[in-house]
């Protein structure tokens, strides 16, 4: 999240000052990502370096000191939410890692690895959706920020499924008795050099 | 009170070389009160597990507890009674029957135990209004969203004096916010009705409304979820990112 784009939003509804754009920004995500109120004066002071916040002369130097939004904050806003983030490089993930390694240590079960993670992800997912269920009235940004967190949390969950799937398959495949098969010092070994790969190709 | 027991209970189909162990050994219990998620891939034995503990299949050992009372043991007219007055089944595609209006549907369950029609009615529309649905009591499923048919499969499966809701994949053809609002009912059911809830699904968004997730592979209890500790810790973890 960035708590630099998050200011100059708030300053665009109108001037406000340090603390009040924390207040605000807590407000608005639902209190899910909580800020220091000294990342704010700190991300103040480099906004106005660059000439994308300026002081609007209230409450002098103090912390009541408000900002407003130039126009060049302004085009800096509205280029930073039309840009999609960089999702394009895959990002180093320690978990695809520990069941890629699980499948070559020897004695190490892949299944009992693949069910802590998925266990561990399952309760996360549980106290999140907790905090939707006791604000059933809804603060919109609120549930959108928790949804946020549940669907990335269920997506390395559906990985992990497709993952024990296609290990279970592969496993099955290598002790059926066919001429084509890999014998079974292959099984399971496939996916790492593809992933080296594509990781090559790619970073 | 537990309302749902199964005690080391194993399944199989088939003999010899032919036969299946779709459950081995598989004990779990639901309290009054409480919602139980069972997650599992296709084939991992949810379905049988689900039929066992509604009384719809025999295991072929162990032991099934509905409210304290053996179920084994019962003759069919016994179970029959048992699933009419207790067990309430929501499913993935909900089963209304397409002839019938929202309350018949709901009603219809009451009326075949034995509920004078205009009583049974009364209770199908005090369930129907508390989901939200009191507009739509004459309407017929054809006439209905999905979103509102699984509603009424729910109101059919709390309607009367129900303390077992077991529900096979009950969101599965909602989007993500109609299965949300599913979920939130079957909760309530819990939290409000005191009514024992067994979830049986894939998606862990829908497991995580359960207070305790079982993990069901070939046919075996592999893990369970530790009681949650409370939101508090969540954002108490956060960082301003």
């Amino acid at each position: 999240m960035s708590v630099r784009h998050a200011v100059l939003a708030l300053l665009s509804e109108g001037p406000k000052y340090g603390l009040r754009l924390r207040e605000e920004f807590e407000a608005r995500t639902g209190e899910v990502w909580p800020l220091n109120v000294g990342q704010v004066y700190t991300t103040l002071q480099r906004l106005e370096r660059d000439g994308l916040v300026e002081p609007d002369g209230t409450g002098g130097e103090g912390p009541q000191k408000g900002f407003r939004i130039t126009a060049g904050g302004e085009r800096e806003l509205a280029r930073w939410l039309r840009t999609p983030p960089d999702l394009s490089s895959p990002p180093r993930d320690e978990l695809v890692m520990k069941v890629l390694v699980a499948l070559r240590v020897p004695g190490a079960d892949v299944h009992a690895v693949i069910q802590a993670h998925r266990r561990y992800l399952v309760e996360l997912m549980q106290q999140w959706t907790r905090i939707k269920e006791d604000d059933a009235g809804g603060d919109l940004g609120m549930l959108l920020a928790v949804d946020a967190e549940l669907f990335r949390l269920d997506s390395v969950i559906r990985w992990l499924n497709a993952a024990e799937a296609r290990i279970k398959r592969a496993a099955a495949g290598a002790t059926a008795p066919r001429a084509e098969q890999a014998g079974p010092r292959d099984q399971g070994r496939a996916p790492l050099p593809r992933h080296r790969r594509e990781a090559r190709v790619r970073g | 009170m537990s309302m749902l027991e199964l005690r080391r209970v194993s399944k199989s189909y088939g003999q010899g070389g032919a036969e299946v162990h779709a459950l081995r050994e598989v004990s779990l219990t639901a309290d009054e009160g409480a919602m139980v998620a069972v997650m599992g891939p296709s084939g991992s034995g949810k379905s049988t597990l689900l039929s066992i503990a509604g009384t719809l299949e025999e295991p072929t050992s162990g032991e099934v507890l509905i409210g304290g009372q053996q179920a084994s043991g019962l003759s069919r007219g016994a179970r029959a009674r048992l699933r009419r007055r207790v067990i309430g089944y929501v499913f993935q595609d909900f089963n209304l029957l397409p002839g019938l209006t929202a309350a018949e549907n709901v009603s219809l369950p009451l009326e075949l135990d034995g509920v004078p029609g205009r009583k049974a009615r009364a209770a199908a529309l005090t369930v129907l209004d508390g989901l939200g649905l009191s507009g739509r009591a004459s309407h017929y499923p054809d006439q209905m969203s999905g979103g509102e048919r699984q509603r009424v499969a729910i109101a059919r499966a709390m309607v009367g004096e129900r303390r077992l809701l077991l529900a096979d994949e009950p969101s599965g053809a909602l989007d993500s916010v109609n299965a949300e609002a599913v979920m939130r009912l079957v909760r309530d059911a819990c939290k409000n009705a005191g009514m024992a809830a067994v979830v049986v699904t894939h998606d862990a968004q829908l497991a995580s409304w359960a207070d305790r997730v079982v993990f069901l592979r070939d046919g075996r209890v592999t893990d369970q979820t530790a009681p949650a500790p409370g939101p508090e810790s969540l954002l108490a973890r956060g960082d301003g990112r």
